[in-house]
């Protein structure tokens, strides 16, 4: 039985590299006792400090982080959950049906808000709003959008300038621009209508957050929204051009979750990773714990954060989702 | 006292061991009638908001290009989010195939139009409960039925049920408490009459046999009364015998000192050794018959006057000259010097009739055993309580008859030939008892009894 699970745990990296990463790192000794196999949505140098101040705290451990798309993550995992010890994504209502499907240890006793967990198995850690963001410079001499409304008033007023220069989410890729899409939709009608005009000047779709801000930052892009504030956020600092506008009608915030796997190979290291990351965030020193840390009240400054609640169910239905993607690429795809 | 007594269980702890059972039990059906209460309004509650949540996804359910979709709100979930964060569970099917949502979940039962089916089962292993409604819709190509169901785990539910059992068990345990308390007063209670009753006839004097006049419980009536019947009947038994050995030992007397003063006339004429011997013999025989049955009287009238006690302030250093005075003359024929001792005059408040009879008991007493040349000595002190020593040089008491002596008819083992009927210490014990008194005896250390009264 040991053998098999040492053979198990030799052919994981290989069965794993077959797939496609976006990233894959291995952090700590290459010969240490136990692989902590990360599945994670979010880009690497956010978690590098993370998971150093762990291995620091764990020499024994090693750990591989292993990037991918939040739809994508949910696909692999629910396919091969026995694979990865913690899974962390930015795709709240995937993450909350995986630990509704049981998927997600239970830790009991982690002294977490009770609104930013959910069944004692999904901990969020950061809160994260949508944002619109804009190349300051490429947009010229037209006004800054504040609110949705602004920028469907921009993009009607010249759509040539915005002709394929205005990038989003594609809903049907990324888990997190699909939920969102959803919360936006719930929220105001207003979603629609910007969908729509969006639609109008052939608006771009993006798989992730990171492509849409390179092509922003290339000048590809003009503006783009309901990107990850927290990303664009690290790149404005690099480049003066960008601009991170949260929208000030109702920015939509999103909180990153984490879960141990129930399935983990060493359950007790995936558990003392999630409370090591959930200590990190409570500390909230920038240093070690790069990630915007969890806004101090629920609902800070009319943010409107997603609830960790089974109703974030109710999009992934099979035909809500099929009917909302229908209705998404009615509005955005014009050209098929 | 008890010792003698055929003793099984006691009222107070079978009182108080059926109160507090009693108390035990209903805390116990308490407990479970209202977990069970409980139990049902929670699952009502669960129920009732599965019903809604379920009734909102069915109500949504319409054909749309020939095939049926529901586009349910995000209400339908959110409404089952609870404080231990239950899983949820569900599926759509269309004439039982899954339109959408868990395949694995499934109602047991067939589902009936416009009705709810709630049931609980168990989904990977977790109990859940599960609302399951089913609605026909009417289509081109003819009637379709959707069903609906809804489960959710059952956390928050125990969750308060075990803050409910909790709490109902503390109720429960608070509710034993005082009411075992209750019953230990009850018990105590109800047994405090009984040894109010039994203290106050303990209390009694040994020759108190009067009715029990005290107030006692209905329950009790009966007992006192066949106990006031018993005693009175004792009583009147008692005195029956005391008067008929008081009325034996008088008509005895009277006929016995006949037939002595004839032996004694007879004495006087008869001549031969060997007959005189017979008679003198026989006179003594006489009077120790005469002797015992004039203390049998005496013990009949102490009973008697210990009983109506009558006082009056009697001089015991008076009263004792008088018997000095009168017994002086028995003491000198056998060579006894019988002196009296006091110092001040020691009163009493008692019955001069009785306290003579008991002081002359002892004296008597005395000058029987004392040898001859030998001095009986009364030593009367008043101060600071009455007490009367007879003190004689006799051989004293055998010690290990000091503590009986006293009894009815109980006369020392070396007596001799002494006439005596073994009551006159059973007088003077009698009599100083019921003037509130002690007797003692002892020897004295030089030689001789020592009978001593304290009053």
């Amino acid at each position: 039985m040991r053998y098999l699970a040492l053979l198990a745990l030799c052919l994981a990296p290989l069965i794993a590299k077959a797939q496609d990463w976006e990233d894959q790192k291995m952090f700590g000794a290459e010969n240490a006792d136990t692989i902590l196999r990360i599945l994670s949505s979010t880009d690497t140098s956010f978690f590098a400090p993370i998971i150093d101040d762990f291995i620091a705290a764990n020499p024994a451990v090693s750990v591989e982080y292993l990037v991918t798309g939040t739809a994508d993550l949910n696909k692999i995992f629910r396919e091969t959950p026995d694979d990865f010890d913690v899974v962390i994504s930015s795709a709240m209502d995937l993450q909350l049906k995986l630990a509704n499907d049981g998927f997600a240890a239970r830790l009991l006793d982690v002294s977490h808000p009770d609104w930013a967990q959910w069944h004692d198995s999904l901990f969020a850690f950061t809160s994260e709003p949508a944002a619109i963001v804009v190349n300051r410079s490429a947009l010229g001499d037209l006004p800054i959008p504040n609110t949705r409304q602004d920028l469907i008033q921009l993009m009607r007023d010249n759509p040539d300038r915005f002709q394929s220069k205005v990038g989003t989410y594609d809903v049907r890729q990324s888990g997190l621009g699909y939920l969102f899409a959803t919360q936006d939709a719930r929220a105001s009608e207003t979603f629609w209508r910007l969908t729509e005009v969006m639609g109008r000047i052939n608006a771009r779709l993006y798989c992730c957050s990171g492509q849409m801000i390179d092509d922003l930052i290339s000048g590809e892009l003009i503006m783009a929204y309901n990107v990850l504030g927290s990303y664009a956020q690290v790149r404005a600092q690099a480049s003066n051009d960008i601009l991170v506008i949260l929208p000030s009608e109702f920015p939509t915030t999103m909180m990153r979750t984490v879960l141990a796997s129930s399935t983990a190979s060493d359950p007790l290291v995936a558990e003392d990773f999630v409370r090591h990351l959930l200590t990190l965030q409570a500390v909230g020193d920038p240093a070690r714990f790069p990630l915007p840390p969890l806004s101090a009240t629920e609902a800070n400054e009319g943010q409107t954060t997603i609830a960790l609640n089974p109703a974030l169910m109710t999009y992934l239905d099979q035909m809500k989702r099929a009917a909302f993607i229908r209705e998404w690429e009615d509005a955005i795809v014009q050209d098929e | 006292m008890t010792d003698d007594v055929n003793v099984s269980g006691s009222l107070r702890n079978r009182l108080a061991l059926i109160l507090t059972g009693g108390a035990a039990v209903l805390a116990a059906i308490l407990f479970v009638v209202v977990r069970a209460l409980a139990t049902q309004v929670a699952q009502q509650g669960q129920d009732n908001i599965l019903n809604a949540s379920m009734s909102s996804i069915l109500d949504t359910a319409i054909i749309r290009d020939g095939s049926v979709t529901l586009d349910f709100p995000y209400s339908s979930l959110s409404m089952l989010g609870t404080t231990a964060d239950d899983r949820v569970f569900y599926a759509v099917y269309e004439n039982g195939s899954l339109l959408s949502g868990y395949d694995t979940l499934q109602s047991p039962t067939a589902p009936t139009p416009d009705q709810t089916e709630f049931t609980s089962t168990t989904f990977n292993g977790d109990p859940i409960r599960m609302a399951t409604g089913m609605r026909t819709l009417i289509g081109a190509d003819g009637p379709r039925t959707v069903s609906v169901s809804i489960a959710q785990t059952q956390d928050a539910l125990s969750d308060t049920l075990n803050t409910i059992s909790r709490n109902v068990a503390l109720i429960g345990l608070g509710f034993f408490v005082l009411s075992s308390a209750l019953a230990l007063w009850a018990a105590s209670s109800t047994s405090g009459q009984l040894h109010r009753l039994t203290r106050s006839v303990t209390r009694r004097g040994p020759q108190d046999l009067s009715p029990v006049t005290k107030a006692v419980p209905s329950e009790m009536g009966p007992l006192v009364g066949s106990l006031n019947t018993f005693m009175s009947r004792l009583d009147h038994t008692l005195t029956q015998s005391e008067d008929f050995i008081a009325e034996a030992a008088h008509r005895i007397r009277t006929p016995l000192a006949t037939v002595r003063s004839h032996a004694e006339a007879t004495l006087q004429r008869v001549e031969h050794a060997d007959n005189r011997a017979a008679l003198q013999s026989m006179v003594r025989a006489i009077d120790e018959s005469s002797r015992a049955a004039g203390q049998l009287l005496d013990h009949a009238m102490v009973t008697f006057r210990a009983e109506n006690l009558e006082t009056e302030d009697v001089d015991l250093v008076e009263l004792l000259r008088e018997l000095v005075q009168r017994m002086t003359p028995v003491a000198d024929m056998k060579d006894i010097t019988l002196t009296l001792k006091s110092d001040s005059p020691a009163v009493l408040s008692g019955d001069a009739i009785l306290l003579q009879n008991a002081l002359r008991n002892l004296i008597d007493n005395a000058l029987k055993y004392a040898p001859a040349e030998t001095a009986v000595v009364i030593d009367v002190s008043a101060t600071p309580t009455v007490n009367i020593s007879v003190l004689d040089g006799g051989p004293g008491f055998a010690p290990d008859e000091i503590a009986t002596l006293s009894g009815r008819f109980v006369r020392g083992k070396d007596t001799g030939n002494k006439v005596g009927s073994g009551l006159g210490l059973t007088i003077a014990k009698e009599v100083t008892t019921a003037h509130g008194g002690t007797m003692s005896l002892h020897n004295r250390p030089e030689g001789g009894a020592c009978v001593t009264l304290h009053f």
